[in-house]
């Protein structure tokens, strides 16, 4: 079984995480830029985490034999922010990196104005740049959230076979996919979707343009839980070819779109004694 | 390895052949441009367009974009390519290593030694040097280390090499540079005995660059 997370915070995951995640199947994730928990105070501070997850990132990955790339942003939350919002402007140098295969996440937060200006000023962006836009919908008052994210994705000139509107549950899920979008889902352990829910969805709306993510991070989140979806869709009676659709052939269509994914990442059956990440960055 | 123009033109299809025409003409352009405002006594104007803090010149953002016109495989020569037509001053160099990604960075690194910076590059050797990311280290202890590192660096950098499993290879003229160093000699010594205190393997290319570091030095003759 062959599996594409494509929305993992990587850089809050240890080393034992890249392993699970690979003897689980995992060949291929995307790591959307993203609020750290700790607010930032500058867009030097976005450049080093963009840096982080264009480089060191992306090594740590290979050593696991898993391909990652990114998409890089202003996220909805430090869009409100006028010490962060100067990062929209050195974003067009970040975008045209080989790695970068989205703009995201985007979104929104709370839904104020700086909101809207930041949502869509990276849609331009995306558009600009040919790359498609992975868009968070907010965990507060999300059904109005989305279907306001919707009028602005509509105004933009990004079509909606380019959005992936993510972190969508049964509420949500029959505006987000009558808008032409992609539709992502996030299984957490206790919180958003349960991989059963998820399996109800797919029965409800089938498995086009939907895609399954674990998006661990910091908080209480589970990296396997990609797996954990393809297992419970083979107990309930869908095929493997289900499986390999949801979990792999559509983030490869989506993320596709941006011209820049590279999957040839070799096994890692060549990690050496001196890896420096094996012996803890001696 | 990095391939010549002419190595990459059989390798390459022919979009990626085009792209890279117009790559290196775009850097061939801002050279000749740079050397114009230098020839008017305009020695300080950089070849930043105005603007945006950063905006940067067309073939920059080629050499962002030439792993996927050329293939991941082609991307560490077609920048070195690029950075050598565009006689990269210092300025260029050091932004696109600051603001590269890891295979960014690592094309400047392979390329430091053939554009003509004498030793003011070093800050972005001793930058990789600093990592853990092996792809950025091997890089970086290339011919242009060999030629400017100071002794206590470039010890360190040989021992990094050995600590992260960039094998020793990698580094350039150690066989030259190793020859009859003591301190280099001792730091190896004491590695092994830690990894054999440690129970673990001791390394076999620590065993190389230690044999090169007890050869004596060739008795000077008059030419040296």
């Amino acid at each position: 079984m062959r599996i594409f997370d494509p929305h993992i915070h990587m850089t809050s995951r240890t080393t034992d995480d890249y392993q699970a995640m690979y003897d689980a199947g995992v060949r291929a994730l995307v790591e959307p830029s993203f609020w750290l928990g700790q607010p930032r105070t500058s867009p030097a501070s976005f450049f080093d985490y963009f840096d982080a997850l264009l480089g060191w990132e992306p090594f740590r990955a290979s050593q696991y034999g898993i391909a990652h790339h990114c998409t890089l942003a202003l996220n909805p939350k430090e869009a409100n922010d006028p010490r962060c919002t100067p990062v929209l402007d050195a974003l067009p140098r970040y975008l045209v990196k080989d790695s970068v295969v989205a703009v995201g996440e985007i979104g929104y937060d709370s839904m104020t104005p700086a909101e809207d200006h930041a949502l869509a000023a990276q849609l331009q962006l995306a558009a600009d740049h040919g790359l498609p836009a992975l868009v968070h919908t907010p965990h507060r008052d999300k059904l109005a959230g989305l279907h306001r994210t919707i009028d602005v994705i509509r105004e933009s000139h990004l079509p909606p076979e380019h959005v992936l509107l993510d972190h969508l549950n049964e509420t949500t899920v029959k505006a987000a996919t009558d808008s032409g979008c992609w539709a992502g889902f996030s299984i957490y352990p206790d919180t958003k979707m349960d991989e059963d829910r998820m399996v109800t969805i797919l029965r409800n709306h089938g498995t086009e343009k939907i895609l399954v993510n674990s998006a661990a991070d910091w908080g209480k989140s589970d990296p396997l839980k990609t797996r954990k979806v393809a297992d419970a869709m083979l107990k309930a009676g869908f095929t493997e070819d289900d499986v390999d659709k949801v979990l792999w052939r559509n983030p490869v269509a989506f993320y596709g779109q941006s011209g820049r994914l590279q999957l040839d990442t070799p096994a890692p059956d060549t990690l050496h004694e001196g890896n420096s990440i094996l012996r803890g960055g001696e | 390895m990095l391939k010549s123009r002419k190595e990459l033109d059989a390798e390459l299809d022919g979009a990626a052949r085009a792209w890279l025409d117009g790559a290196l003409a775009e850097a061939a352009h801002d050279a000749t441009a740079r050397e114009a405002a230098r020839s008017q006594a305009d020695v300080g104007a950089g070849t930043t367009p105005p603007g945006s803090p950063y905006a940067s010149p067309p073939w920059e953002l080629r050499y962002a974009a030439a792993g996927r016109h050329c293939g991941p495989a082609h991307a560490d020569s077609v920048r070195s390519l690029l950075l050598i037509e565009a006689r990269a001053p210092l300025p260029s160099v050091t932004r696109l290593y600051e603001q590269g990604t890891a295979a960014e960075r690592r094309a400047v690194l392979l390329t430091l030694d053939r554009l003509g910076l004498g030793d003011r590059a070093l800050p972005l050797v001793e930058d990789a040097l600093r990592t853990n990311d092996t792809r950025l280290v091997a890089a970086a202890v290339g011919p242009y280390a060999a030629a400017h590192l100071d002794p206590h660096a470039w010890r360190h950098a040989v021992l990094k090499c050995l600590f992260t499993g960039v094998p020793v290879d990698a580094v350039a003229r150690l066989g030259e540079r190793a020859r009859g160093d003591a301190e280099l000699a001792r730091m190896l010594r004491d590695f092994a005995a830690e990894r054999t205190a440690a129970g673990r393997d001791v390394p076999a290319d620590l065993r190389t660059a230690l044999a090169l570091a007890l050869t004596t030095p060739a008795a000077p003759t008059e030419e040296s």
